[in-house]
């Protein structure tokens, strides 16, 4: 299916179009139109359906039985997965997980976005080495967030860099297992993962800022408003629906953490709850202990949760922004 | 038509020539770029330094500088098997987003037919939801599709995960030339695909680059789909290298960090190439 597509391309650019009116019989040009339509959108609708959609939907089926895994899932369960006696919602540890999720989702909501904003307010001034400083302020945003598990993993170790450096300001007394101690590894795991996604934040947020006609911020100058009232009366305002979709990015993406929390914190660590998210659990269950219905059911969890989250947001945050791309329409 | 375009920007920039900032501007800016590269610089100083240096003083510099460390993770071949798989999934991975995407996001700009808006729609429906929702069953079907083990298992979820932002990007942009564009073209007797392939193709470069990039920085870093479908360690890419490495050196920190900063290398060196591209994107995206 893939590999027609250029040559489809090709083929028909190869043979002399006439112009419209003197062309084929109308028949024939709209039943052409339709080829063209189902040939180039065709592909892409298949990959997406199939590995995207149809997983979701086997996922729901798969969920309702207790199955290894391996033949057809026979030993249906109904609901069990999800609320009986050992359904994910009576397991404590998921309980825990979402209670994870959702620690991550506010932390990075009310931590990133005000930072990001400074920090955008910031490197949107004009001055010398700008570009460079933006550059690095990205930084984190480019590296593997498996690199960056594994960095801070290394950096916090017991004894180690930021310890000896807690001990040299004489804070010393701070010092405990930041990836050890159950009651504190989930904020270090919201730690790393406000280091890395700020810089997402920050790239939405300048890129945003770049929108904004500087004919605004000039006249607001002219006017005689200092700095930060050009910024806190023009800027910011005309930043809101950047600032909406990236609260709705971060969203998404704060209720499918995996990569840090799986290279950062221990299996140990992860499975007493302390740091598990819904992604780490599911994977743990489903995939290492081969309880497929029930990871199934996990994933189910998830994604109703998502798709909640998701349309109750686009309903009454998003909306205003959604209408502007939707009602452009090409004449 | 470049050299034309390129004087009156040249004239306006010197017009307004870039400031020194104010001191505190740089103080903050400073400190900014500090939090965000120290610890990225530790890992690429710690690879220079012995476990035993960073044992006995955490925060130091290598004093000695040591370099066969470096040596040693450059001299393995599976390092560079690594490199090899990741470079090879991330280019067919992009290649595949760029060819579907632009396509689909052709036909739902400029084509008027019955049900645009649905197909359009049916697209975004994968922005609502995480990739991670469906990893489970989307193992299961590529195990049964017997794709489980190979390249192809890693480069299609990726490609299907990555086109409803591709499309999002990508069709206000190619919406955004004018009709008028399209005629003179069907007058000089080009159809609808001669006016695609010759005219908007070059045109669309740019949101290409862009979707191209994104879409590549995904791939080199994607580490939960790889983590399940390639168990097969000589496919393994580097985010899967870098968490064996760790899992197998515990004790020899400065190997780690090493490997580490080799492994980080590649998509530090993309990004400041591509910064422009990504940060462009973006803007095209934010603006809907």
């Amino acid at each position: 299916m893939t590999a027609t597509e250029p040559s489809l391309a090709g083929r028909a650019t190869a043979r002399p179009a006439r112009p419209r009116p003197a062309g084929p019989s109308r028949a024939a040009r709209t039943r052409r139109k339709w080829y063209e339509i189902i040939g180039l959108t065709g592909p892409a609708l298949i990959v997406f359906t199939v590995f995207v959609l149809a997983p979701m939907g086997f996922a729901v089926y798969y969920s309702l039985y207790k199955w290894s895994g391996y033949g057809w899932p026979t030993d249906f369960r109904g609901l069990d997965n999800y609320i009986g006696p050992y359904g994910a919602f009576r397991d404590p540890i998921f309980l825990d997980a979402l209670r994870n999720n959702a620690i991550i989702l506010v932390g990075s909501l009310v931590i990133q976005g005000p930072l990001a904003l400074g920090i955008a307010l910031l490197l949107n001034r004009r001055f010398r080495g700008r570009a460079v400083f933006r550059l690095l302020a990205f930084v984190p945003y480019v590296l593997a967030p498996v690199t960056v598990g594994i960095m801070w993993q290394l950096i916090l170790l017991r004894g180690g860099t930021v310890d000896s450096m807690l001990t040299g300001i004489g804070l010393g007394s701070l010092i405990t297992g930041w990836l050890a101690n159950l009651h504190v590894v989930i904020w270090t795991m919201l730690f790393i993962l406000t280091w890395q996604y700020t810089g997402f934040a920050l790239i939405l947020f300048l890129a945003g800022m770049a929108n904004i006609p500087e004919e605004l911020t000039e006249a607001a100058a002219i006017d005689g408003a200092s700095w930060w009232q050009t910024q806190r009366h023009v800027t910011l305002p005309l930043l809101g629906s950047t600032i909406r979709i990236w609260m709705f990015l971060s969203m998404i993406g704060s209720l499918q953490v995996f990569d840090v929390i799986w290279v950062a914190s221990t299996p140990a660590v992860r499975s007493l709850g302390a740091t598990n998210t819904m992604a780490t659990y599911m994977v743990d269950h489903g995939f290492n202990q081969r309880e497929w219905g029930y990871g199934n059911a996990v994933a189910v969890i998830l994604f109703v949760i998502s798709f909640i989250a998701a349309l109750l947001f686009q309903r009454f945050v998003l909306r205003r922004d959604i209408e502007g791309a939707q009602t452009r329409r090409v004449s | 038509m470049a050299a034309t375009a390129a004087l009156p920007n040249a004239s306006r920039e010197r017009r307004r020539p870039t400031k020194w900032g104010n001191p505190l501007t740089y103080v903050l800016a400073l400190a900014v770029a500090a939090v965000s590269i120290a610890p990225v610089l530790y890992v690429i100083l710690g690879g220079f330094r012995t476990t035993g240096q960073i044992a006995s003083k955490p925060a130091g510099l290598p004093n000695p500088w040591v370099w066969h460390t470096y040596a040693n993770v450059v001299s393995q071949p599976k390092f560079w098997d690594e490199l090899f798989n990741s470079t090879l999934i991330a280019v067919f991975t992009t290649l595949a987003v760029a060819i579907l995407g632009v396509c689909a996001a052709f036909v739902l700009a400029r084509y008027q037919f019955r049900g645009r808006e649905g197909v359009y729609t049916y697209f975004t429906i994968g922005l609502l939801f995480p990739a991670a929702a469906g990893i489970l069953p989307l193992y299961l079907l590529l195990r049964d599709l017997s794709l489980a083990n190979t390249y192809v298992g890693v480069i299609l979820p990726q490609v299907a995960f990555q086109l409803p932002i591709t499309i999002v990007i990508l069709r206000p942009f190619l919406a955004a030339f004018p009709l008028e564009l399209e005629d003179a073209a069907a007058i000089d007797g080009a159809s609808r695909l001669g006016f695609f392939w010759r005219i908007l193709l070059p045109l669309t470069r740019p949101a290409l680059v862009t979707v191209a990039v994104l879409a590549f920085v995904a791939s080199w870093n994607s580490f939960l789909l790889p983590l399940m479908v390639l168990q097969n360690e000589s496919l393994h890419t580097l985010p899967l290298g870098v968490q064996n490495f760790s899992a197998e050196h515990s004790q020899d920190t400065a190997s780690i960090l090493a490997f580490t900063s080799l492994a980080m290398m590649p998509a530090l060196l993309f990004f400041s190439f591509a910064e422009r591209q990504i940060v462009g994107g973006l803007q095209g995206a934010v603006k809907g």
